[in-house]
Parts: C-alpha cells; sequence; structure tokens
C-alpha cells in the first residue's frame, strides 16, 4: 500500500515538473536557452551533411568527370566537323561566286567561246609570271590563246600539253601587249616587270593622258583581241628631256588570287614574226 | 632498290614547289624547294645518286618552268657539284655546309637565270632582282634549309643503313 502511494506520488510530481516545463516553455521563459541549443543542433546538422555531400561527391564525382570528357571529346570532333564543313562551304560559295561571275562574262561576251580552266600553279622560277592550267590540248587549247578572267586580260597561253598549259601573265618580263586608252585615244605598248608591275611605254609627248584613263587591248600585232580590259593609269612620268611619256597602270585582275580563268579558244593568234624586217 | 624512292620524292617536290611554295612569296621572291631537298640529299654521307637527284631536278623544273631548258640543269647541276666540294673537302658541321650551299646556290642559280632571260631579251634590272627576288628567296631556302636538312638525313639512313661495327 505504501509502495503503491509512493509510486502515485512519484508520477504526480514527475508531471507536475513536466507539466511546469512546459508552462514555462510556451509563456516564452526558456527563450534563451532554447535558441542556443537548436543553433547547436542545426550547426551540428549543417556540419554533418555538408560532410556527408562532401562525401557523396567524391564517391560520385569521378563518373560524373569520365562521362563529361567523354562528351566534351564528342562535342570538340563534331565542333572539328561542322568547322571542316564551314570551310568546305565557304570554299564552295567564293568558286560558285567566281564561276557565276565567268558565266556573266562570257554572256555579255558571247561573240567570244569560252573554256575555264583552273589555276594550279605558278613557275617555280621567281623571275616569270607564269601559270600552269588544268586545260591543255586535249581539251581544244592551243599555242598564243588569249586568257582572261571576267575582270580582264589575264595573259595569254605559251606551252601546251595534253592535259595542261603554261600561261604567260601580262605581268611577265618579257610580256608585251598592244594596248590602246581608251579616253586618250592613242595606242601604246603596256610591258611587265620583275615586281609584277605593269607600265605603259612609247606614249607620244603630245598626248594627254589622266589619272583613272582605262587601258585596253588594241588588237595590234594580232596577239590578242581587241577591247579587253587591262587596268587604268595610276602613275605619269612625263620628262622633257624623255622622247616618250610612261605611265603606270593597276591592272584590273588580282594575279595573287587566280584561281578559275576564260581560254579565249575561238581566237587564233596571228605571228606576224616573218613580217617584221630583220635588224 | 630502295634508291627508287628518288622518284616518287623529286616528283612530289616539284609538284609541291610550283604548287604551293611558289605562291607564298616574300616580296617578289620564293624559296626553291628542288634546290633544298638536292643540297640537303648531296650532303648526306653515304649519297651516291647526288648527281642522278641533280639531272632529275634540272630536267623536270625544265619541263614545268618557262625559264630555258638548259638554266635548271646547269643550276642543280652546280648546286651538287658545290655541296660534294663543300662536304668533302672544307666543312665538318654539315648544317652549316647547307646553308652555305642554299645561299651560294639561290645566288648562282639565280644569276644563271637572270642572265639567260637577259640574253632572251627580258626587261630585268639587276638591282631589282637583288633586292626583290634574290634576298628574299635566300631567306626562304635558308629557313627551309634545317627541317628540309633533318628530314633527308632520315630518308638518306633508311636508303643507306650505316654499317655495323662488329
Amino acid at each position: 500500500m505504501k509502495n503503491l502511494f509512493s509510486r502515485t506520488l512519484q508520477i504526480t510530481i514527475v508531471f507536475l515538473v513536466v507539466a511546469g516545463i512546459l508552462a514555462l516553455a510556451l509563456g516564452g521563459f526558456f527563450g534563451p536557452v532554447s535558441n542556443a541549443v537548436t543553433r547547436s543542433l542545426v550547426g551540428a546538422q549543417t556540419w554533418f551533411s555538408s560532410r556527408f555531400v562532401a562525401l557523396q561527391y567524391l564517391l560520385t564525382s569521378s563518373r560524373d568527370v569520365a562521362a563529361m570528357r567523354e562528351q566534351n571529346i564528342r562535342l570538340q570532333a563534331e565542333v572539328a566537323e561542322l568547322q571542316a564543313q564551314v570551310i568546305q562551304l565557304q570554299q564552295q560559295a567564293a568558286e560558285r561566286e567566281i564561276l557565276a561571275a565567268l558565266v556573266d562574262f562570257s554572256r555579255t561576251h558571247s561573240e567570244d567561246t569560252f573554256l575555264a580552266a583552273e589555276v594550279i600553279g605558278k613557275d617555280p622560277s621567281p623571275f616569270l609570271h607564269y601559270v600552269i592550267i588544268n586545260r591543255g590540248s586535249n581539251d581544244g587549247v592551243r599555242k598564243g590563246m588569249p586568257v582572261v578572267t571576267n575582270q580582264g586580260l589575264v595573259g595569254r597561253v605559251t606551252a601546251v600539253i595534253a592535259d595542261a598549259a603554261r600561261v604567260q601573265l601580262i605581268t611577265d618580263p618579257a610580256s608585251n601587249v598592244n594596248v590602246r586608252l581608251q579616253n586618250a585615244k592613242t595606242e601604246s605598248s603596256l610591258v611587265g616587270s620583275l615586281t609584277g608591275d605593269l607600265t605603259l611605254e612609247l606614249i607620244q609627248q603630245n598626248v594627254a593622258i589622266e589619272r583613272g584613263d582605262l587601258v585596253l587591248t588594241s588588237g595590234l600585232g594580232g596577239g590578242y583581241p581587241p577591247d579587253l580590259i587591262v587596268g587604268q593609269v595610276v602613275n605619269i612620268r612625263a620628262r622633257e628631256s624623255d622622247l616618250f611619256q610612261q605611265a603606270s597602270i593597276q591592272p584590273v585582275v588580282d594575279f595573287n588570287r587566280l584561281q578559275i580563268v576564260l581560254v579565249i579558244v575561238d581566237f587564233t593568234p596571228v605571228d606576224i614574226s616573218p613580217l617584221i624586217p630583220a635588224p | 632498290m630502295r634508291n627508287l624512292v628518288a622518284i616518287p620524292i623529286i616528283i612530289l617536290t616539284v609538284i609541291l614547289q610550283s604548287a604551293i611554295v611558289s605562291r607564298l612569296p616574300l616580296l617578289a621572291g620564293s624559296a626553291d624547294l628542288s634546290l633544298v631537298v638536292l643540297a640537303a640529299w648531296t650532303l648526306q654521307d653515304g649519297v651516291e645518286t647526288a648527281w642522278h637527284w641533280a639531272l632529275a631536278f634540272g630536267l623536270l623544273v625544265g619541263f614545268v618552268s618557262a625559264l630555258p631548258f638548259f638554266v635548271p640543269v646547269v643550276g642543280y647541276l652546280f648546286i651538287a657539284l658545290l655541296a660534294r666540294g663543300l662536304q668533302a673537302r672544307v666543312w665538318q658541321i654539315p648544317l652549316l655546309a647547307m646553308l652555305s650551299v642554299c645561299l651560294i646556290g639561290t645566288a648562282f642559280f639565280h644569276a644563271i637565270s637572270l642572265g639567260a632571260l637577259k640574253i632572251l631579251g627580258a626587261s630585268l634590272e639587276i638591282s631589282n632582282a637583288l633586292g626583290w627576288i634574290t634576298l628574299p628567296s635566300m631567306l626562304l631556302n635558308s629557313l627551309l634549309a634545317i627541317p628540309v636538312f633533318t628530314m633527308m638525313r632520315d630518308l638518306a639512313r633508311w636508303v643507306y643503313p650505316p654499317l655495323e661495327s662488329e
């Protein structure tokens, strides 16, 4: 009986104590203590959580890095392939542009028959300005045929084999083209040079020439057809002591970027050398 | 039998010269790959076919180029002669000999080219030729000399394997 009373008393005391604590807590008397405990618990949980995440990352990251590397390699290969495609397309677009211009040119010069040829090489000697084209006697190319682009005169064929030909550019030091100045209505001789500069020679002193005058082939001598555009006058050298004036010519063709040219295959050059009296 | 490797190498060299090297000018000059390859080959120890290479280069370049036919033939034969002379008598440092052959060879080749073209009536000024063509070409040939020499040394060791000492 005594034991039963004692246990009931203990339960009652514990209940009262717990109830009192709850009442105090609900009344806000334990705020500072509660905050301190909560902060400690949260801090501990944060520490454990961060360590766990770090450990998890460590355990799983190797797989992710490998996957990312694999993906990176695949993407790099894809980028390289796309870049190659872009370059190829740009090249095709440039070629198409050149061909379109050449087609336009041949349409506007319907009186001539043209054969398109690709420039595949340059003379190994730096003293000579020759190019090699991929058309030869099998395609109807013959020695002496003029070569042009849509911009103007390039030169003429000087040697032919079955599938290739050698073209002397008008900038070659040994090249000599009979030309006329469109505005001045006078004829002259255009010569090349080692450096690729073009010079008009044998212009009489009384002829008035100006910068910007257009230079066209005259057709004299039978080496080139008439009225092919060659270039423009950029500089005039006239001295009273000289017999003739000279003029520097800016060619209309960019000889450093020759890719595709047109051979005028229906032009037969005239060889007038037997008519020239021997000195 | 391994000497036959000369045929594709000489043809490939002239093709590369015409298609690529000549299109990469410095001022108006350009490198002469055939000259450099020939010089490098001739300077290798044990090479017995230098004259054949010189003649082959001369004929092939004479065919491709608009230069008078004898100019490349004479020019390349002279370069082989020069390289042989320097290798046998004077120089013990092959790279120095290579550079010397390239420089002297380029000057000689350009001199006979210029002379032949002037005889044929081309209007060429020697000062322009020297400043715009010959000096830049010498520089370009010198730049090519060492890598080409290294490649030709490997080729020479393959064609003429060194004898093993007993």
